[in-house]
């Protein structure tokens, strides 16, 4: 299986099977007999054939080409890839909370009702909101949530064809304009400063009586802490806007600050970074939605309330802004959050951003006499470096990134932040042990001096993955996004 | 003495030597970028810390609280459906290469599941018709979002037709992407169980961007696309289709009946009901829309030696790069729940899909026929898939009530979206026994009338 390099579709052969239905105890009913001829299949589905022990193979030779964080160290700048603990996933497979319906009537899903509930308080407790729903599935769609809710918000203040823009500013996540054009806003984008962060004179001259609200990370992309927010927020609300925040890198300010006290007025958070629910190669997330309390009417509905003892749904909110996804939220998801918060305690929670603040500064100080350092100040949870010295040697950041990989390790988020020149973005998280932080400490180090010897060596990488370097460029140019015989 | 928590790796020797590295004395100078004004200095009010042992206890009281449908019978559908998982579901998914891995956004090091994606969105192509499948979305419901934003945004028109057969939170779901996007949505009524297609062309304009119609319908029922293309057929509006994939191993793909977009959710094939979430939406277009495509896709490429392997491609559609030109905000999706229904579809293969297919088109009519011998009326009079609905005379929330003391879980309440009182969506799978479905009927009727 070493060279294995087969789709499934190759290996198919006809009357092969890898499954067990029960057996048809009832008539055969033949839909051909009251369905027009054109609504049957006029083509048998031509899925797989093959045997279950050729499927495990199949899909155990694929895991062995990819890299997760049991694999090893993913210092993916903003993605906070921590540890997706154990006994979270068994929380979540429990027959109690994967066997049910959605739509069973209330009183026969009461502990997932509860569960969800307590985990919205918790949820309030971290943002310092004063309510939160569970529905979003993820943070570009919590984002989304957020932005609505502000629209209804001005609309319902009789400022909706007025207050049409959201300021962003150009260090921000790529979500962030994205989900303001598809909730129906202009977007315009605020500079930063030298030292990183917001430029409160752009804020000033950009903010107006047109300015529906600002959306911000803090710590922002650069992983600095924007130490301006209670000014911007002041601006921001004395001309009428609101602040959004985004959550994507709320793991450096657990039980240090809240959104709430920065004077943010919606918040979402990413369970699948900061409350450890793992990455799944791209998801499920859950983007969970909290707001001040001016803004509870807008919350998407239905929401999960208590009622003395019994915990109840209710849509009776005539100027919610309606229901974001089906049903719940994403539940399994948040079963796993919810698992995790207990874990970890308040102190726990301290901890874990207390460590990863320490874990970003350590490698930032071990790899400073290597790197361009764009600011200078202490970074919270993810720095970021510039990897445009090597630039003489003809070796881009894509080539340090790919040369990571023959280390076994994961490549840092690249070229991003845009602000940054040839940006590497890293983020270690609390859960990596010293010793692999100086693993990866000495790995860039060693890439440094490559880059001086032999440049090749990181050109021509990563050199012993399944793949050499992937020609994204042809790719794209003439997709093949279909299997063809 | 700080406590040692088992995800937490940091000794105090280790905390030591980083903070001497860095020059500081404690942790808490890391912290002197937050201004005192917005430092939180309590400590924040969420429950204390617990064991595995302890955890694992309360989670359980909490599981226990829930009737599940492996304790009930469930004959409640409505858009999530209590199906056949195979095992080798879980144990791919739970590969923690797969689990715990991040967007393959460094493709050499992520082969397998962009190969993985790769191959789920074939098999999507092959049951939908359709040319151009994305790598997921959220669930059935924002994929169809996705379709009526990208409908109105290629085709510049500002009304999306709907028909009343289409699930009552994919309509709230729509709404609510209108409402971003503002577009306006307009209602097709219904003619018995199915979307009334004399109404619809009437309603069919200038403005229209759209027309989405779900199949099998809410209530069962088998829309007939290609009557719905042909009455489309003076209109540049595209027909959008929200299908049950599991569906589509016995009906004709939607794809080869005309339709522009189809979309739906994987649930059906390989996803625990999980209260409804996560689940897995797919997404698939014709060929010449797929540069207005949400989300990843996956394309082939080869490498620097000639060999075939994987990549996110056309990423120039997505927020990452395009930001607010962007096709859609998506960034993380349900990847690892594609891949789960891919395992599905690779284990139940050519056979099985169209094995499960049958059974659950037998057990829904054994249970309708069985109905309606005991006198109870079956409302829908079209063909339908494996759900019906049957009308009562009393309210759908009181049967369903005693129906849970009998030890069975009861259909969905519609009445209020088909017009008529008392009526319940009833769904029976490949996983009810011809005795659960007697058993059940017998104590339907004893309760309904």
């Amino acid at each position: 299986m070493k060279n294995y390099n087969s789709l499934i579709f190759e290996i198919s052969q006809p009357g092969r099977t890898a499954y067990s239905l029960p057996k048809n105890d009832v008539d055969t009913v033949e839909l051909n007999e009251e369905l027009p001829s054109h609504l049957l299949r006029s083509e048998e589905p031509e899925l797989p054939e093959i045997s279950e022990l050729q499927l495990m193979r199949h899909y155990t030779a694929l895991s062995n080409k990819n890299f997760g964080v049991e694999t090893g160290f993913y210092p993916l700048g903003s993605c906070t890839m921590k540890y997706n603990p154990k006994r979270n996933e068994v929380a979540a497979k429990m027959s109690g909370f994967s066997a049910i319906h959605p739509l069973q009537p209330t009183n026969t899903t009461q502990g997932a009702l509860q569960l969800m509930y307590e985990l919205q308080e918790d949820l309030k407790e971290v943002t310092g909101m004063d309510a939160m729903t569970l529905q979003p599935a993820a943070g570009a769609q919590g984002e989304w949530t957020g932005l609505l809710i502000l629209k209804a918000y001005h609309a319902k203040n009789g400022e909706g064809e007025q207050r049409k823009k959201i300021l962003i500013p150009d260090s921000a996540h790529g979500t962030n304009p994205a989900s303001a054009v598809v909730a129906g806003f202009d977007v315009v984008e605020i500079k930063s400063n030298e030292r990183g962060t917001v430029d409160i004179e752009a804020l000033k001259a950009a903010v107006g009586d047109d300015t529906a609200g600002l959306m911000l990370t803090n710590p922002n992309t650069l992983g600095l802490f924007e130490k301006d927010i209670a000014e911007m927020a002041e601006i921001i609300h004395d001309a009428g806007g609101l602040l959004y925040y985004d959550g994507a890198n709320a793991n450096a300010i657990l039980g240090k600050s809240t959104p709430g006290m920065m004077g943010f007025d919606v918040v979402h958070l990413n369970l699948h970074k900061t409350f450890s629910t793992p990455h799944g190669g791209g998801g499920p997330g859950s983007g969970p939605v909290g707001v001040k309390l001016h803004l509870e009417p807008f919350l998407p509905v239905p929401r999960v309330e208590k009622e003395g003892d019994r915990y109840v749904v209710s849509s009776d909110y005539p100027d919610a802004i309606g229901r974001v996804k089906g049903y719940w939220g994403n539940f399994g998801v948040n079963v796993r959050a919810y698992s995790y918060i207990r874990t970890m305690g308040p102190e726990g929670l301290k901890q874990v951003s207390e460590s990863a603040v320490l874990h970003a500064n350590y490698l930032k100080s071990r790899l400073e006499p290597y790197f361009k350092t764009p600011y200078p100040q202490y970074c919270m949870h993810e720095f970021v470096l510039s990897g445009s010295n090597l630039k003489k040697h003809d070796v881009r950041t894509l080539d340090i990134a790919k040369r990571l990989l023959d280390f076994g390790i994961y490549a840092p988020t690249v070229y991003f932040p845009l602000i940054v020149e040839e940006a590497l973005m890293i983020e270690p998280t609390e859960t990596e042990p010293k010793e692999m932080l100086d693993e990866f400490a000495d790995a860039m180090i060693q890439i440094v001096k490559e880059a001086e010897e032999s440049p090749e060596l990181l050109r021509e990488a990563p050199h012993d993955k399944s793949v050499r370097r992937m020609d994204e460029v042809t790719a794209s140019r003439k997709p093949v996004v279909v299997y063809q015989k | 003495m700080t406590e040692q928590f088992s995800y937490l790796p940091d000794t105090e020797k280790d905390r030591q030597e980083m903070m001497e590295a860095i020059g500081i004395s404690s942790v808490e100078e890391l912290f002197s970028e937050i201004p005192e004004a917005v430092r939180l200095r309590e400590a924040i009010r969420v429950p204390d810390v617990m064991s595995e042992t302890e955890l694992m206890k309360q989670l359980k009281q909490l599981a226990e609280k829930n009737h599940t449908a492996e304790d009930y019978p469930i004959f409640l559908g409505a858009g999530v459906y209590d199906h056949y998982i195979p095992s080798v579901v879980d144990a791919v998914t739970s590969r923690s290469e797969f689990l715990t891995a991040y967007t393959p956004y460094q493709p050499e090091a992520s082969q397998g599941e962009l190969q993985a994606l790769f191959e789920f969105q074939s098999m999507i192509c092959e049951l939908t018709g359709m040319d151009v499948s994305n790598s997921s979305l959220y669930d059935g419901f924002t994929s169809l979002g996705e379709a009526c934003n990208l409908a109105t945004s290629t085709t510049k028109k500002t009304t999306v037709l709907v028909s009343s057969a289409i699930h009552p939170q994919a309509r709230e779901v729509l709404q609510t992407y209108a409402y971003g996007m503002e577009y306006t949505i307009e209602d097709v009524a219904l003619k018995g169980e199915i979307t009334d297609v004399d109404q619809l062309m009437g309603q069919i304009g200038e403005d229209t961007a759209a027309v989405v119609v779900q199949y099998p319908n809410f209530f069962g029922g088998i829309e007939d696309l290609k009557t719905i293309k042909e009455a489309m057929s003076e209109s540049k509006a595209m027909l959008i289709v929200m299908a049950n994939p599991l569906a589509l191993g016995l009906l004709e793909a939607p794809g080869k009946l005309g339709a522009d977009i189809v979309v739906g959710d994987m649930q059906p094939l390989g996803l625990p009901m999980s209260y409804g979430g996560p689940h897995c939406g797919y997404f698939t277009v014709k060929k010449k829309h797929i540069r207005k495509v949400p989300s990843r896709i996956v394309g082939q490429a080869t490498d620097a030696e000639g060999k075939r392997g994987f990549v996110m491609t056309l990423q120039t559609r997505e927020q990452h790069i395009r930001r607010e030109k962007a096709t859609s905000n998506m960034s993380s999706n349900q990847a690892l729940n594609a891949l789960a229904s891919a395992v599905c579809m690779s284990a139940l293969g050519k056979q099985g899909i169209q094995e499960m297919a049958q059974q659950n088109v037998n057990k829904s009519h054994y249970l309708a026929k069985r109905l309606s011998e005991k006198g109870l009326k079956v409302v829908n009079k079209t063909p339908f898939f494996h759900e019906f609905v049957v009308k009562l005379d009393k309210p759908v929330d009181d049967v369903n009530e005693a129906l849970l003391q009998e030890g069975f879980i009861g259909g969905y309440d519609v009445s209020k979206w088909i017009g008529q009182d008392n009526c319940m969506l009833l769904c029976a799978t490949e996983k009810r026994t011809k005795a659960e479905m007697d058993a059940f009927v017998e104590r339907l009727e004893a309760v309904s009338k």
